[in-house]
């Protein structure tokens, strides 16, 4: 994953509560072989519903940042949702409350989940409003967002705020272990099984 | 100093340890062996190839078709388009990574759970994943099996470790002789009726006593293969010389001086005396009768002897909506004997009894006779191997003359990601482990079965245990 620290891009009103996966993402789109290419299942069926959609306007088509209502990600545990914002291009999600599972399989992608306070969301809603296609500035370190003369201070906890400023996955966390893999790699049994090369075809 | 007395799990545990995590965090253990199908896999590569990274160790990684596959027409290509794409995807991938694979047509190709003993690639005193649920299989050998989710797959293939977090033990005490007609599978089905779907969450369960200690590989991995099905994170047996005498020769046993210092330390793998289980359980072999499930989940089962339950009769006010709403979508009325449910379908495979023990032990049963009018019985091998073995010892003869169908080897209709599905509304006994709403088909009905109770329940027509036949 790449590093990320600051970053500014066109910030998306999704002016609702409750928004679940199976909007995030309907489970038709689920039986893909890939990992990226979801971005046309991300709120497929209000995009397909509803023109006047946030994201089906010209100016919203390429929002890096959302800003959504309370309780955002809840219901299933697909990794899919996730895949489809990000690609769909979004870096950041705002809302004042999160699903946990959501918000866990966020910070393995790489795609913030900040809290802000509903007062705050309701403000930089009015914000995007008067002025559509306008540009939010995203400061991870210092953990703001600004929208405007808003600026916002959201939370998010040090451990995932540390692996996206470090641009780190599982995996990359893992492999800070390397050493202490390759020394257990040296010392292991000469009896344990390979796969390669194929014996028993 | 004497060390803290320890569970086999727990030494497990401690000999993959790379780190050992601090604050809270997992700790990260080394990976052995990860088994891969076609299911799980795709987005797992797609990650690797995203990432710009590559497979750590090819050399403990082997792939199989199984899930998807067809059990007839082979050679034919997969009819259904998503079905053949993931296949495809699978061959693809482990070709552009160099991953071993056993395809279909490939006399190594067959379900997951099966192909790794066979080759002699499990064993025990190993940590094996893959991304299956039912790599609990595996514990029988005296391993840490698990099942792993897609992203955990990737993070295997990156770094052949996992971070995990520790878990409890329990321990499944099954002391006694089982009577003639009552198998492994009788033992997890009443293991699982008793501590119920949930009642393992958390645990890895360690399967000991005598009845398990007399059981064969066979026998010991369907019990561990069912351990998900309680919950469970994994399923053990000790190793014994039963599991040395199997493994002896495989194709990937150890050879020579490596035999020998692996089974120096395998001997060592079992739990300490003095060691305390944070849970235990027993089970009487001596009294156990024939196992079948008459509901929706694997914790809904009882003796063969015995009747459907009435839901107004259980206490607990969910378990009770929940067996209500399980009789209703297996058109059941409480108080049903369980050996007057009539059946349209007899299924002896999956991963859980489709070795050839199972299948001696069906064929033993339907030798010289003729299945029910109406009944249709799908025999399919859990490996080509195994389907190889079986026509070298005549099975496939015997199968077929009872008029049974010889299929290829596959999860087949263990769950309905293939060709092999019920019809709504048609009953099977199935000797697979999952007897949910829909998993054989949409709207058909499971019940749980041994292999022998399967094949006597085709030779009557009616659920029945092989001393409900005539001589």
């Amino acid at each position: 994953m790449e590093k990320i620290s600051t970053f500014n891009g066109v910030a998306a009103p999704l002016k609702r509560g409750n928004v679940d996966t199976d909007q995030i993402i309907p489970a038709v789109y689920l039986k893909r072989i890939t990992k990226t290419g979801f971005e046309d299942g991300l709120f497929a069926n209000w995009r397909q519903q509803d023109p006047d959609f946030v994201l089906n306007q010209e100016i919203y088509k390429n929002s890096k940042i959302l800003i959504a209502g309370p309780d955002f990600g809840t219901g299933s545990s697909r990794e899919h949702a996730v895949w489809a914002l990000r690609d769909f291009g979004f870096q950041a999600v705002f809302s004042s409350k999160f699903a946990d599972i959501f918000r866990g399989n966020s910070g393995k992608q790489g795609l913030i989940t900040g809290v802000i306070t509903e007062d705050e969301t309701e403000r930089i809603w009015a914000v995007l409003e008067a002025n559509p296609g306008i540009e939010a500035y995203v400061d991870l370190p210092n953990q703001t967002l600004r929208v405007g003369e808003i600026t916002a201070r959201f939370e998010i906890d040090e451990y995932t705020k540390w692996r996206l400023m470090e641009g780190l996955d599982d995996i990359g966390i893992t492999l800070q272990n390397e050493a202490a893999i390759a020394a257990y790699e040296a010392k292991r049994e000469s009896w344990k099984p390979r796969t390669l090369p194929a014996k028993g075809v | 100093m004497t060390s803290k007395p320890l569970t086999l799990a727990e030494k497990l545990w401690n000999d993959h340890l790379v780190v050992k995590g601090a604050n809270g965090a997992p700790d990260l253990l080394y990976i052995d062996l990860h088994l891969i199908h076609e299911v799980t896999s795709p987005q797992a590569f797609d990650g690797l190839r995203l990432a710009g990274r590559d497979i750590r160790r090819k050399d403990l990684t082997i792939a199989t078709e199984d899930h998807n596959t067809p059990t007839l027409d082979i050679h034919l290509p997969i009819a259904e388009p998503t079905s053949r794409a993931q296949v495809q995807a699978l061959r693809d991938n482990t070709a552009e990574f160099g991953v071993r694979i056993h395809s279909l047509g490939d006399k190594n190709q067959g379900i997951v759970h099966v192909v790794g003993p066979q080759l002699g690639l499990t064993m025990p005193g190993l940590t094996i994943v893959c991304g299956d649920s039912h790599t609990s299989t595996h514990g029988a050998f005296g391993s840490l099996a698990m099942g792993i989710g897609t992203s955990e797959v990737e993070h295997v293939l990156a770094t052949q470790t996992l971070p995990l977090q520790p878990f409890k033990t329990m321990a499944i005490n099954v002391e006694g002789t089982l009577r003639p007609g009552v198998s492994a599978k009788d033992i997890i089905l009443a293991v699982i009726a008793k501590i119920s779907t949930g009642g393992g969450q958390g645990y890895v369960l360690e399967y000991r006593g005598s009845a398990i200690r007399a059981l064969s590989m066979e026998g010991r991995m369907t019990i561990c293969n069912m351990s998900i099905e309680a919950g469970a994170r994994a399923g053990l047996v000790a190793p014994d010389q039963i599991t040395f005498d199997y493994l002896k020769g495989r194709p990937h046993a150890p050879e020579g001086a490596d035999w020998d210092a692996a089974v120096e330390y395998w001997k060592t793998l079992k739990t300490d005396d003095d060691a305390v289980f944070d849970a235990e359980v027993f089970i009487d072999a001596d009294t156990l009768d024939p196992f079948v499930t008459w509901g929706t989940n694997p914790g809904q089962g009882v003796s063969l002897l015995d009747s459907v339950p009435n839901p107004a009769e259980i206490a607990d006010p969910n378990e009770r909506a929940a067996a209500e709403r399980a009789l209703e979508y297996m058109d059941l009325a409480p108080g049903t004997k369980m050996k007057d449910i009539a059946v349209n379908t007899v299924f002896l495979g999956s991963c859980t009894n489709a070795r050839i023990e199972d299948l001696r032990a069906a064929a033993e049963i339907v030798k010289g006779r003729k299945k029910a009018d109406n009944i249709r019985m799908m025999v399919v091998p859990g490996s080509q191997k195994v389907r190889l073995q079986a026509e070298e010892e005549g099975l496939d003869r015997v199968f077929k003359d009872f008029g049974a169908e010889w299929r290829f080897a596959g999860c087949s209709m263990c769950l309905g990601m293939n060709p092999d599905q019920l019809a709504p509304g048609e009953r099977a006994a199935s000797t697979s482990n999952r007897n949910f709403e829909g998993r054989q088909g949409k709207g058909a009905r499971t019940h749980l079965v041994s292999p022998v109770v399967a094949a006597a329940t085709a030779v009557r027509g009616t659920l029945s245990s092989p001393s409900d036949l005539e001589a």
